[in-house]
């Protein structure tokens, strides 16, 4: 699976977020957000991990999709807005996602907000060449 | 009522599979209360008893020790009807588990005929969440055992080995009477 084509990538992506969201094939477009557009909730990343681990024979640790323990942590949030070092942390945790628009208002709640499928294709695609 | 929806397990296998059983009776209120005159088991309920199945079987694999709650099914379907008489069979297997949460995929059989398939996803709730109240747990490890023990947990328990799981090695207190 190492050697799977982006197109490969989207078309299981797509196959495990119709199954775990309940949406409709046409729905998972690559612009499509998970929790704005596709209503994905916490509880259903959980299930997008275990749907794409099985996908593509990969290992997905806790926080590597999501981090949550950034989003959480003092150290990298105030007021409810990921500060200057928590950017970067996230930045250097998720090299997959495009963080430019949430890093011009770093309310922690818009970060799940603004994730696409995009990014969640960008993610697999990195975790396969970090295997190859 | 009591919320027990199936009887008895058969097989329960640390971590991998479980089979239990619900007898169907006409004595049950809740088949005349669904449809008059046409007493049948509610699906909603064959959808618990699916899920009281898989959710022993996920909380075994987390020792009985902690926070395990019915997420989300992300697939159930049915076909035909439950009716006085009928045993429901329900089989579990785990899909996958981790440590935030696990998958299983559960049917429901009436003899040969399957009635109901469901993939049910359980999470783990972290007991030392800022979410959750301090000490929070779902149920009093007392009622915990006496529910294991109704329906037979460590009557046909065991390790994928085959040793028997004991309720000793999973802390239980001690109860005044024998069930």
């Amino acid at each position: 699976m190492a050697t799977a084509t982006k197109e490969e990538i989207f078309s299981k992506v797509q196959e495990a977020l119709v199954d775990a969201l309940g949406v409709e094939d046409e729905e998972v477009t690559p612009e499509a957000t998970l929790q704005g557009d596709l209503d994905a909730e916490s509880i259903d990343f959980l299930d997008i991990v275990f749907r794409l681990e099985k996908a593509f024979d990969i290992k997905i640790e806790r926080g590597e999709l999501f981090p949550e323990d950034i989003l959480t942590s003092t150290d990298y949030v105030e007021e409810g807005r990921v500060n200057s070092a928590g950017i970067a942390k996230l930045r250097e945790r998720m090299p997959f996602a495009d963080l430019s628009k949430f890093e011009r208002d770093p309310v922690v709640q818009k970060l799940g907000q603004q994730l696409t499928v995009r990014d969640m294709c960008n993610f697999v695609e990195h975790k396969l060449s970090a295997a190859a | 009522m009591r919320w027990f929806w199936l009887d008895r397990f058969t097989e329960f296998t640390s971590g991998t599979r479980a089979t239990a059983v619900k007898c169907v009776a006409l004595s049950e209120e809740h088949l005349h209360d669904h449809w008059p005159f046409y007493p049948v088991m509610p699906n909603t309920l064959i959808a618990e008893g699916m899920a009281q199945a898989g959710g022993l079987l996920v909380s075994e694999f987390y020792r009985f020790s902690e926070l395990v709650v019915l997420a989300k099914f992300s697939k159930c379907t049915f076909s035909g009807l439950a009716r006085p008489g009928d045993v429901l069979t329900y089989r579990a297997v785990v899909d996958q588990a981790k440590d935030a949460g696990a998958s299983v995929m559960v049917t429901a059989h009436v003899g040969e005929r399957r009635q109901a398939e469901a993939e049910i996803f359980f999470a783990r709730l972290d007991a030392d969440s800022q979410d959750l109240p301090k000490g929070t747990r779902l149920f009093d490890p007392n009622h915990l055992y006496h529910w294991l023990k109704l329906v037979g947990v460590f009557d046909v328990g065991t390790r994928p080995d085959g040793t028997r799981l004991r309720p000793e090695d999973y802390g239980f207190p001690s109860l005044t009477f024998d069930l």
